[in-house]
């Protein structure tokens, strides 16, 4: 049907101009990943791609750089904060559209979108200035009580509670990412045909069992999107870490030690890089983390995809 | 317990978790606003929107030219970058819809969504600054557009996705071309959600501070000149956070305060439009 | 469609001229530290002549590259170029304003200057050598005070940064140790303590932190009301850190204008020096004259009518004698 409706001029040109807007996108990644290889070549010829990657050195003075710290903390945060936002976020979602009378719905959505549109500088001032102390004079000697000495999980929370940490650091990113899974969740959700959830009722489901059998099942592919597009954020989240993560480029077991994500060490050391081959390091470094989110999407992407043949069938 | 209790039981707790969830993210932002709020209210006077900045020490500076240049670069930028944006989104979702390139171009776009807005801000200096021999307003407006791009162009195609199907056929059965059907059927019914998206990049971008520092760089005096550096809030804040001074404190709340909240009553206002005018 | 591209070709030439004369600009860029007294300096410039000096402090290396790349009319830099990167990039290089590091500590009972210090404690300190604060290596120099049996907390800047940069160079300077197994920079491989972004994060976990040790522009030192301490300078002095000890610094190191006054000032030999004291420095593009003449007379109107406003904001001038240097340094470079 399609066919038939190209064949008059004006929409040729519309579909034209379409096109060309979202190869505009094509054309950006080819010119930062250009740029991110260009200016990254020095370090790149001097450390080479394992030896970058494998190498927990981080030392300016003698010129010795390697990634594997700042991988290391970027997953370590992505994954935590991941771990409080996702529970919380699909929560969210279940109230706004399940259990909430209907005043209350649009406020309380609105709310949520709020907490997304509050930018992220504002973020890393308040938690520099607000929850780190509050995180390490309250919660973080709490945790420690409690999980301290409990054998595995206990390795998570050792040291002295500083606030300025990994732990403060993925309680700011969740609190960020909350609203994206949130919203993307509830709008999935809310697609959920009434006459499905209407003939669960029917057939004497209890309003949790119409949530968990019907409308996730249904949704799970919005909800997928929602997260990944937390995750992306997460990853590439810059000034909210840059705060309150440290900057500490050794690998910690623990919960309350500082350490460095690839974002946190580009702020605060990108300014002030007075080498060439320091700047170059940190492209380089920029490059690993759009190798690794180009890698994780790709990777979240075909698990979409696989899930969507699976449920059409 | 028989099966119709353990039932009710799972359900009223699941539906109380549910209940807590939402009220732990409305905690937060309550917290975060009530923080800037206190802090921002106290540095708040006239004289912040109608002075430029003077130096540490002296008195009645203000930060005029941060919030016009603001505007300027952030508008500039939605201007840009919305219209690329949504024709892109429309592009996947309807053209090449269930297309490989389609599919490859929606990847990358959520690619694009994670780099690190500093790398931007290098690529854009390399492209629209070292070129000219001079920062300029104009580079960090394309740095921003770059940035909500991506962004309204995923929200564009997924809420273009939603449209059901079967709007599109009866309008097709009319006899319309694809691009009326798009333009007047479509969007139409997918106008809730791409504005939202837009609010969404705007709120993204003018929050964004990494993206400026080598492209419209920063200017204490009053411009309004897009070809010269220009001044933008969130560089000053970032500038006068990390000061020593208290009043550089005071006006750095203070413009965080009115950033949130000219952030915030956008987004409220786009939403109050889209419930008045769609429901 | 021709005529309409000339059109606009010659609208938008039209509008870049007419912007380009508005206002007579300057745009400079680099070190973060000076740019409260540039940005002061360049204000009270703009009542008295009209012409816009516009300063934005993106931090030294940035500074660097900007005017190497020949974005701004003039870079700022905490750390000096050595004269063989200078006549690479074709750079010009002086010194503009000094400022000193100090040492700021948070002991209950220990007050302002109460606390002496040598290179040697410092620099073991920093090392991760000496772990607590009643270590007799620290009570042999304050026999008077009472030092807790606490570990020390070592607070170092996470961030990249010219304070950092004149700090390790003091140790590097005192200390072979340091040298050899950390070295001076901008950012370095911290052997010990945990770091905070910029001097802010700096001075708000030294402040609450028991126990700790850190390090601050004196500008911050003062202006959180940091505890300083006393350190004992190559003359063999205990010396406080202020205007006097930092200009004595600056008049007693040796600036050699032929090498375009590269030299850190940490260390300095006088009496009554502060030992880590800093000077930022200026970068002008050689070939750029017109605008560097410019540049110079705006340096030349602040060294003569700029000095209180310096000290007002907690910054030394540099010693009269070291700005007939820095005028002469302009005269055989044509400016």
């Amino acid at each position: 049907m399609a066919r038939t409706a190209k064949k008059n001029p004006v929409d040729m040109s519309f579909s034209f101009i379409t096109a060309v807007a979202s190869f505009s996108v094509i054309v950006f990644i080819i010119g930062i990943l250009y740029v991110l290889i260009s200016e990254s070549s020095l370090a790149i010829g001097k450390f080479g791609v394992i030896k970058f990657v494998t190498s927990t050195d981080w030392d300016p003075v003698k010129e010795s750089f390697g990634a594997l710290t700042n991988i290391y903390g970027t997953v370590v945060t992505t994954i935590f904060s991941l771990i409080i936002s996702i529970p919380v976020a699909i929560g969210i979602a279940i109230f706004v559209t399940e259990i909430s009378p209907n005043f209350l719905k649009g406020p309380i959505g609105v709310a949520i979108e709020l907490l997304a549109a509050i930018p992220s500088i504002i973020y890393g001032m308040w938690g520099l200035f607000t929850l780190s102390p509050i995180m390490s004079n309250h919660v973080e000697p709490f945790l420690k009580k409690i999980f301290g000495s409990v054998p595995l999980i206990g390795i998570l929370f050792q040291g002295t509670p500083m606030g300025i940490d990994i732990l403060t650091a993925s309680v700011i990113l969740s609190i960020m990412i909350i609203p994206f899974t949130a919203s993307i969740s509830r709008d999935s959700f809310d697609l959920t045909p009434a006459v499905v959830k209407e003939s669960a009722y029917a057939i004497g489901a209890t309003k949790w069992e119409v949530v968990k059998n019907v409308v996730i099942p249904y949704s799970k592919l919005g909800v997928f999107g929602g997260v990944v597009l937390s995750l992306g954020r997460a990853i590439g989240e810059t000034m909210a870490v840059a705060f309150v993560l440290g900057n500490n480029h050794r690998i910690t077991t623990s919960l309350l030690d500082a350490a460095a994500t690839i974002t946190v060490t580009l702020a605060n050391e990108f300014a002030e890089a007075d080498k060439d081959i320091y700047l170059s390091a940190l492209f380089y470094l920029a490059l690993v983390l759009f190798v690794m989110s180009f890698i994780t999407l790709a990777m979240a992407k075909f698990f979409l995809i696989r899930a969507e043949r699976k449920y059409s069938r | 317990m028989t099966r119709e209790q353990k039932r009710k039981i799972e359900g009223s707790v699941a539906l109380f978790l549910s209940t807590m969830a939402a009220f732990f993210g409305l905690f937060w932002l309550v917290f975060i606003l009530g923080d800037v709020l206190i802090h921002g209210i106290k540095a708040l006077n006239p004289s912040l929107f109608m002075n430029d900045p003077v130096p540490p020490g002296a008195e009645g500076g203000g930060l005029r030219n941060a919030f016009v240049g603001q505007l300027l670069i952030t508008l500039c930028a939605t201007l840009i970058g919305v219209p690329i944006g949504v024709l892109g989104g429309t592009f996947l979702a309807e053209y090449a819809r269930g297309r490989k390139i389609a599919r490859l171009i929606s990847v990358l776009a959520d690619i694009m969504v994670s780099v690190p807005s500093i790398v931007i801000g290098t690529f854009i200096y390399a492209l629209l600054v070292r070129p000219f021999g001079h920062f300029s307003g104009w580079a960090g407006a394309a740095a921003l557009a770059i940035i909500m791009i991506p962004v309204v162009l995923r929200t564009t195609e997924d809420m273009l996705s939603l449209v059901p199907w079967t709007l599109r056929e009866a309008a097709f059965a009319l006899g319309a071309p694809y691009y009326k059907v798009i333009t007047q059927v479509v969007y139409r019914g997918a106008a809730t959600g791409i504005l939202t998206g837009i609010l969404l990049s705007i709120a993204r971008v003018a929050g964004e501070t990494a993206p400026l520092l080598f492209t419209s760089f920063n200017n204490s005096f009053f411009s309004v000149d897009m070809k010269q550096p220009i001044a933008s809030l969130t560089v000053t804040i970032f500038q006068y956070a990390m000061g020593p001074y208290d009043s550089w404190h005071e006006q750095a709340w203070a413009a965080s305060f009115v950033i949130t909240l000219f952030i915030l009553l956008l987004t409220i206002t786009g939403r109050l439009i889209i419930r008045l005018r769609y429901k | 469609m021709k005529t309409f591209l000339k059109f606009a070709l010659t609208l938008a030439l039209v509008f870049s001229f007419t912007h380009g004369y508005a206002a007579e600009s300057l745009n400079g860029a680099g070190a973060t530290f000076p740019y409260p007294v540039y940005s002061a300096w360049a204000f009270d410039y703009n009542k008295v002549t009209g012409i816009r000096l516009n300063y934005q402090s993106i931090g030294s290396g940035g500074g660097i590259r900007q005017i190497t790349e020949r974005t701004v009319d003039f870079g700022a830099s905490d750390a000096p170029l050595r004269p063989e990167q200078l006549n690479k990039d074709r750079l010009l290089q002086f010194p503009a304003v000094v400022g000193g590091v100090v040492p700021v500590v948070n002991l209950p009972g220990v007050k302002d200057g109460q606390l002496k210090l040598d290179s040697d404690a410092v620099c073991k300190i920093y090392l991760g050598e000496i772990r607590k604060w009643d270590d007799p290596r620290i009570k042999a120099l304050n026999p008077q005070i009472k030092l807790p049996n606490s570990d020390i907390t070592v607070v170092h800047r996470s961030d990249g940064s010219g304070t950092t940069a004149i700090f390790t160079n003091y140790l590097s300077g005192i200390c072979p140790a340091w040298k050899s197994k950390v070295g001076a920079g901008t950012s370095v491989n911290w052997p010990a303590g945990i770091g905070g972004k910029g001097n802010e994060g700096v001075s708000n976990y030294t402040k609450r932190t028991a126990a700790s040790i850190g390090y601050v522009e004196f500008a911050y030192a003062q202006q959180n009301k940091l505890v300083y301490v006393l350190l004992k300078n190559p003359a063999g002095n205990f010396v406080e850190p202020s205007f006097k000890t930092f200009e004595d610094a600056a008049a007693t190191a040796n600036f050699n204008p032929k090498e375009d006054f590269n030299l850190w000032l940490v260390n300095a030999p006088g009496k009554n020096s502060w030992p880590i004291a800093g000077a930022t420095f200026i970068l002008l593009a050689k070939e750029k004259t017109a605008s560097n003449k410019k540049v110079t007379v705006f340096f030349d109107w602040a060294f003569k009518n700029g000095d209180r406003k310096a000290q007002e904001l907690i910054y030394v001038p540099l010693p009269a004698a070291l700005k007939d240097k820095v005028r002469g340094y302009w005269k055989t470079n044509g400016l």
